[in-house]
């Protein structure tokens, strides 16, 4: 094991490093949060794959803000037409991609950065389902994941109108009709949202100030809570056992490693694959196969002609389905009510895991077949109403099984597993947890 | 169990069971050949850039193509008087729209945008600029079976001839144009080549450069690993 640097003997030793770092901490608490976030905040020493997700969430946080912070200095939020009957904000976008030196890298690393910031969003968040590190004493952590999942979610769809294209135009249009539906008040809702009748200029600037300010703020700030909850109480593990109740003679948990340098050289590694694949997206294939940047995006926003198929980009493509399965005017209200219930819901729910979840255990590694099967389903069905949400509704399954009604039955599981698990996860079958993490 | 999950949330969306897709014929690829692309402006600007523009390439950008300055000027520069303007219609949106209904779309991106799950942009401009047919019943006097009552003439009919749709629905070569139909493939293709280039005139750096991020990425997994491996071997 690497020992720590003696800070103290470091400081008294009189050389100006000593002498500026023991300015620094009579001012700053310098030191002292080095120690408590890095070289003596004690992780579990039994990660595995599934945690490399955070760290890496946080790197893409880094290139989102980065890049966007070079692409609003040559963005136009103008949806006005330019000589050529270009709209400004279309044709700055293609300004980026061909005048600005380098700009089509930083545009397809933000843009390929959307998508990879989902990805690993839902790898951290599913890696959270498996090991039960949304139980107590982490609800709040978990509170805060699905906060910050919210605003990712704002801040994803904020920033698809900015390049005004035709799917950026119309999915807006379609997200923000939805709002309409609610009772009474759905009408000027939507026409507040938009700031016009139509998704229009008035649109696009304020989507464009909450894209760049008012959503990055409350994510970073999010983030900031996100950590300082986890480093409160300490990291689960793979084991979903608390390596706290085991400390050493110094009251260093016996299965926890300083997180800096073990965690630091190891999430490098982490790092490093991850750019590999980034990069294959980014320079071979940053359309995604249409996944990433819509075919259809590559057309100006045009108020007058409607695409034949309006589809939200992938990461949005679950919770749509959710939205489109509902088809029932409950109540004597709108169908598209229900479904923006639906689909908000879907999201919401994940903040109660922690006490829908009755199983004495944590980790998938000692829970019972309900759960292993249940949770299997949940996945499958979760990339099937992605997938599904892709298609257009009429879509079939080799051409003859209709896929509307099993979006249904899919969306009902989703809710159906949330809502049933403190029934099942009780009368599972478990084995009991270790004393100590297993490597 | 966990392999199982694994390999189902890594797993592509399902199958992608094919739709009544459109077939669309597979353009040549000729982005490394520079002939075929000097070729294809050549064409774009003899034909399509009459009615539409390609307002987001700089006409000194043909140079990438091979061309001198001067080439570029006197053989593809009809529309402009400096090299760093862009390729416009010398009509204006607004006349446009009066003459024809509405303005031609602009083409400097329209072979990424016509790309979807049936083929390529390239296939589809290539299997849609040789799928004319007279058809009296449009004002144009032209049909086109990828895009049925399309609102463009056939601007390539000389080249071409002119097709009929026949009894099985089939086109056929009614009468020849100045081209075989080997050679107006080939002139389709190079003009499709073109388009292509230029709705993306950096793609080719963008290759070249990702294989050197991805042999920089290699040579620090190198160092990476190693380091992880010698500060952990000690943690059991």
């Amino acid at each position: 094991m690497a020992s720590h640097t003696d800070y103290e003997k470091y400081k008294s030793d009189g050389s100006l490093q000593g002498n500026l770092l023991e300015w620094l901490d009579a001012r700053f608490p310098a030191t002292s949060m080095w120690r408590g976030h890095l070289s003596e905040y004690y992780a579990p020493k039994n990660f595995n794959f599934w945690y490399f997700f955070g760290s890496l969430a946080m790197l893409v946080l880094v290139i989102q803000i980065v890049t966007g912070i070079f692409l609003v200095m040559h963005y136009k939020p103008d949806a006005s037409l330019n000589a050529n009957g270009i709209p400004v904000a279309f044709a700055s976008v293609e300004y980026i991609m061909r005048d600005v030196n380098w700009g089509w890298l930083i545009r397809y690393m933000h843009s390929t950065g959307a998508s990879a910031f989902f990805v690993v969003v839902y790898l951290h968040m599913f890696r959270g389902m498996l090991y039960g590190s949304y139980r107590q004493p982490r609800e709040l952590i978990w509170i805060f994941g699905t906060l910050i999942f919210l605003c990712l979610m704002a801040e994803a769809f904020m920033g698809y109108l900015l390049p005004w294209g035709q799917m950026s135009f119309w999915g807006a249009q379609v997200i923000v009709n939805l709002f309409s539906a609610i009772p009474l008040i759905g009408e000027p809702l939507s026409i507040w949202i938009r700031g016009d009748f139509v998704v229009g200029d008035a649109t696009l600037n304020r989507f464009f100030s909450f894209h760049v300010i008012a959503v990055p703020l409350v994510l970073l700030g999010l983030v900031a809570a996100h950590i300082l909850a986890l480093h409160e109480v300490g990291s689960n593990n793979p084991d979903g056992v608390e390596i706290k109740k085991r400390k050493d003679v110094h009251g260093n948990p016996l299965d926890g490693i300083p997180f800096h340098p073990y965690y630091t050289v190891k999430d490098i590694v982490g790092v490093v694959v991850f750019l590999m694949v980034f990069s294959i997206i980014v320079f071979f294939a940053p359309e995604g196969g249409g996944y990433f940047l819509e075919y259809n995006n590559f057309l100006p926003a045009d108020p007058l002609k409607t695409p034949l198929h309006i589809a939200p980009v992938w990461y949005f493509t679950p919770y749509y389905s959710l939205l489109r399965a509902m088809v029932w005017p409950l109540f004597g209200i709108d169908a598209k009510f229900w479904g923006v219930v639906a689909m908000g819901a879907g999201v919401v729910i994940l903040a109660f895991l922690p006490w829908l979840d009755r199983s004495p255990v944590k980790s998938i590694r000692y829970r019972g077949p309900i759960f292993k099967t249940l949770l299997t389903i949940f996945v499958i069905a979760f990339v099937l109403l992605g997938f599904l949400g892709t298609q257009p509704p009429s879509y079939a399954f080799f051409g003859v099984i209709p896929s509307a009604p099993v979006a249904q039955v899919l969306s009902a599981y989703y809710f159906l597993y949330f809502l049933t698990m403190p029934w099942w996860s009780r009368i599972d079958k478990y084995q009991p947890e270790p004393d100590r993490v297993t490597m | 169990m966990k392999k199982l999950l694994t390999a189902l949330l890594f797993a592509p969306a399902v199958t992608l069971a094919a739709g009544a897709a459109v077939h669309l014929d597979k353009a040549p690829d000729v982005q490394g050949d520079k002939a075929a692309l000097q070729s294809g402006a050549r064409t774009f600007v003899n034909y399509c850039l009459n009615c539409h523009g390609a307002s987001f390439l700089r006409y000194n950008r043909l140079m990438e193509l091979g061309l001198s300055e001067q080439q570029v000027k006197d053989n593809l520069m009809f529309t402009a008087v400096k090299t760093g303007e862009p390729m416009r219609v010398a009509a204006r949106p607004e006349e446009q729209k009066v003459w024809f209904g509405a303005a031609p779309p602009d083409l400097t991106l329209v072979a990424r945008a016509r790309a979807s799950s049936d083929g390529s942009g390239a296939d589809w401009l290539y299997t849609y600029l040789r799928s004319f047919y007279v058809d009296e019943k449009r004002p144009t006097g032209w049909n086109n079976t990828l895009f049925p009552n399309v609102g463009m003439p056939h601007v390539l009919w000389e080249s071409q001839g002119t097709q009929v749709m026949n009894k099985d629905h089939r086109l056929e070569l009614q009468a020849p144009g100045k081209l075989s139909p080997a050679e107006y493939d080939k002139q389709v293709a190079d003009l499709v080549g073109f388009l292509v280039w230029m709705a993306e005139p950096d793609a080719g750096f963008r290759k070249q450069l990702g294989f050197g991020v991805l042999g920089f990425l290699v040579v620090l997994f190198g160092v990476a690993y190693p380091l992880k491996k010698a500060y952990w071997k000690d943690v059991k």
